[in-house]
């Protein structure tokens, strides 16, 4: 136990004392909200001083209306088609559309003329505009008085309740819920590929300095495999937990910047900017607090801690293994399949699967499974899981991780000492199956 | 009384034998040679004695007991192939080892002190590994081997990689340990080296044990019985069998005794003019290690 802990110290110190560590660690959470920064001052710079584009509209039908924005402004006139591409061409405007006399059942022939080709915001706010005055059209033309077609207009959202057992309400948000399963489940597959390879990269360097022979006349292999999987382990929490510091803190300053006082916790999901998007676009900021708020934020950042190290572990003494396996880091590359692809499963379930249908037989297989179980639980987590799925999932983890560390310690134990032999997955299994 | 014994030791793999039904018994004190040809088992044996692997059958006892993991820390090793954390500083790594080798903390750090002294070091204390030459990384690397005070060292060609001072350096120290009543086993290649240092010897050979015993006593009865003479004035009338050559105005040739006694010889040899030189010719271990592979031919 004594000497297990040695390791441990050795490779947790040797490596948080490095300069690339130090680097990675403070940087890596300044470039999220810096690049946050940057977007907020750009947008908050655009609308302010917005520099307007003028669109030349010529309808034939003399019934159209497109309300200008803060970006574009349009102009009704009755010039020629050609009158209208020499204005687009002089630079005088911005853009040019053309309405042809048309059937309102079944309109054709709407063209737009740009100097740019225009972007996907204007087409659509063009296609909403032209589309809504023509259904009010055709409504009006049926008899319906455009009084009465206003007052039927309405918006609609839906909010989500959840009722657990002890009979209390949540608010739940789906967009949020997913988010956070998207967050933790691809953050834990990225620490165990990351930290995964640094096992990997330690083992080759023992094996290939020969340090390994020294090592294993003090230590036992197993012990040794072990010290370096949980040192290395150490080093990438203690990563993880600088960086949720720093993040949440550095997000706050930002936000605060922008007059956007937010909580740590959303800062963090407004980090990633896709995410905070899709928050923004679906939901109003008050909702999100109250779903915020709604989350149990204790057991989502215990499980979380539970396959982000379950998982690590369970793959991590199998990047040793492959470490043990090869003389150099260019031959890993033949045996990382094994562990790449029930990797890819979790992941790719996660989001084809998980997120969106976290109840689904094919998620619960994927969240009970330990191969792909620390990705795809998170995805369920964030919904809220049956106790007893997690339970399971859980215990299957642990044995996972009992399992592929005694696989991963038989080939380990074998590899370390073999130099410059061929070996394939028939040498491997060998190794596995003798004592 | 014995550090270590070795009983019917037998190692396969796979298919290949590496060493088959092997015993040697290693006493305590002085420097046991352990020779043989590359490939013969020499580092079989060796990783079975620090229990890196285990023998398919057969029995080693260190200090008369059975061979156990806690005997690990009275075991210095130092592998042919050998290596040192590139990134980690001189003081860290040497403290780090010791540890390993079950030594507390403070120990740990007044020894590696002690020894960056006494080789002359200290002032590197602090630099990493690969900022250090080849041979300075040798001292640090016969340092880490020894740094725990193990009552056995086993050394696997301790010598390459020193140039001819550093060498003689490191052989100084093996003596001193010896003289502290350390046993050491030298696995070596470097007959000059054998000579110079081993008290007892054992070689193996694909596989097999083929020669073990003193050092005395081997070239002893491998001695082929024949002197070497010199006779005063260079001659060409001496019987041509003798392959006369001269040497500094001198006649030397070397004579098979047959069943004739030294003194009966040198009468006859008086006969052909002053002996000025008369001496047994005992062969060096090289000689005997030569023929010894060629006589053994084990398939």
């Amino acid at each position: 136990m004594n000497k297990i802990w040695l390791v441990i110290q050795r490779e947790y110190l040797s490596r948080v004392q490095k300069k690339s560590f130090l680097l990675a660690t403070l940087l890596t959470p300044l470039i999220f909200p810096s690049i946050m920064g940057i977007f907020l001052w750009i947008s908050i710079g655009e609308s302010e001083n917005p520099s307007l584009q003028i669109i030349e509209v010529v309808d034939e039908n003399n019934i159209f209306f497109i309300e200008s924005s803060d970006q574009y402004a349009f102009s009704f006139s009755k010039i020629s088609t050609d009158e209208g591409k020499q204005m687009v061409n002089n630079g005088d405007r911005f853009g040019f559309l053309y309405i042809p006399k048309i059937d309102l059942r079944n309109p054709s022939g709407i063209t737009y003329y740009g100097e740019k080709n225009p972007s996907m915001n204007l087409i659509s706010l063009l296609e909403s505009a032209l589309k809504r005055r023509i259904e009010e059209q055709r409504l009006f033309e049926s008899g319906i008085s455009p009084e009465a077609i206003n007052a039927y207009r309405t918006k609609v959202s839906i909010q989500a309740i959840t009722l657990d057992n002890s009979g209390e309400e949540k608010i739940t948000d789906a967009t949020v819920n997913y988010a956070i399963g998207f967050l933790a489940g691809i953050m834990i597959y990225m620490f165990i590929f990351i930290y995964g390879n640094q096992i990997m990269q330690g083992v080759i360097e023992e094996k290939s300095s020969r340090i390994i022979e020294i090592l294993v006349s003090s230590i036992k292999p197993f012990q040794l495999m072990l010290g370096k999987i949980i040192g290395i382990g150490a080093v990438g929490l203690t990563q993880f937990l600088i960086w949720v510091v720093l993040i949440g803190g550095i997000s706050s300053i930002v936000m605060g910047y922008f007059g956007l006082h937010m909580p740590q916790q959303q800062a963090l999901e407004l980090a990633n900017p896709e995410i905070g998007q899709m928050i923004e676009t679906q939901s109003n900021l008050k909702n999100i607090l109250q779903v915020i708020n709604g989350i149990d934020f204790v057991q989502l950042t215990l499980t979380f801690i539970f396959y982000f190290l379950g998982g690590y572990l369970l793959y991590g003494a199998f990047f040793a293994a492959v470490g043990a396996a090869v003389d150099a880091p260019s031959e890993a590359q033949q045996f990382m399949l094994p562990i790449t692809i029930p990797l890819l499963v979790g992941y790719l379930g996660l989001f084809v699967f998980v997120l969106n249908d976290p109840n689904s037989n094919v998620s619960f297989w994927l969240s009970i499974i330990p191969f792909t179980s620390p990705i795809a639980m998170m995805g369920r987590v964030s919904y809220g899981v049956p106790i007893f799925d997690l339970l399971l999932s859980m215990s299957l983890l642990i044995l996972g991780f009992f399992f592929s560390t005694w696989v991963a310690g038989k080939v380990y134990r074998i590899g370390i000492l073999m130099h410059g032999s061929k070996v394939n997955y028939k040498t491997l299994w060998r190794w596995i199956i003798t004592n | 009384m014995e550090i270590l014994e070795i009983r019917n030791l037998t190692k396969k793999y796979g298919n290949q034998k590496a060493l088959s039904d092997i015993s040697l018994t290693i006493p305590k004190g002085g420097i046991f040679g352990l020779l043989g040809p590359n490939g013969a088992g020499k580092t079989t044996l060796i990783r079975i004695i620090n229990q890196i692997i285990e023998g398919d059958s057969g029995e080693v006892f260190f200090n008369g007991v059975i061979l156990q993991p806690k005997h690990i820390s009275q075991i210095g090793y130092l592998p042919e192939e050998r290596g040192l954390y590139k990134k980690m500083k001189v003081w860290d790594q040497l403290v780090y080892f010791a540890r390993l080798k079950d030594m507390p903390a403070s120990l740990a750090k007044e020894r590696v002190s002690y020894w960056l002294k006494k080789m002359d070091i200290s002032s590197w204390k602090d630099k990493r590994i690969d900022d250090l030459s080849k041979g300075m990384a040798q001292k640090v690397q016969f340092i880490s081997t020894i740094i725990h005070e193990p009552e056995l060292l086993i050394l696997d060609e301790p010598f390459s990689g020193f140039d001819p001072l550093n060498a003689e350096i490191i052989k100084n120290e093996i003596i001193e340990l010896k003289n502290k009543g350390i046993t050491v086993v030298l696995s070596t290649h470097r007959m000059e080296s054998v000579e110079l240092l081993c008290d007892q010897i054992a070689m193996i050979h694909r596989s097999h044990k083929i020669l073990e015993g003193r050092l005395s006593e081997i070239k002893q009865q491998f001695r082929p019985n024949s002197y070497e003479v010199i006779l005063a004035g260079f001659s060409d009338s001496l019987p041509e069998k003798w392959d006369v050559q001269n040497i500094n105005g001198n006649s030397v040739f070397s004579i098979p005794l047959g069943q004739d006694s030294p003194n009966s010889t040198l009468t006859k040899l008086m006969q052909y003019g002053e002996v000025v030189g008369f001496r047994e010719i005992l062969p060096t271990m090289e000689e005997i290690f030569i023929q010894q592979v060629k006589n053994h031919s084990y398939e």
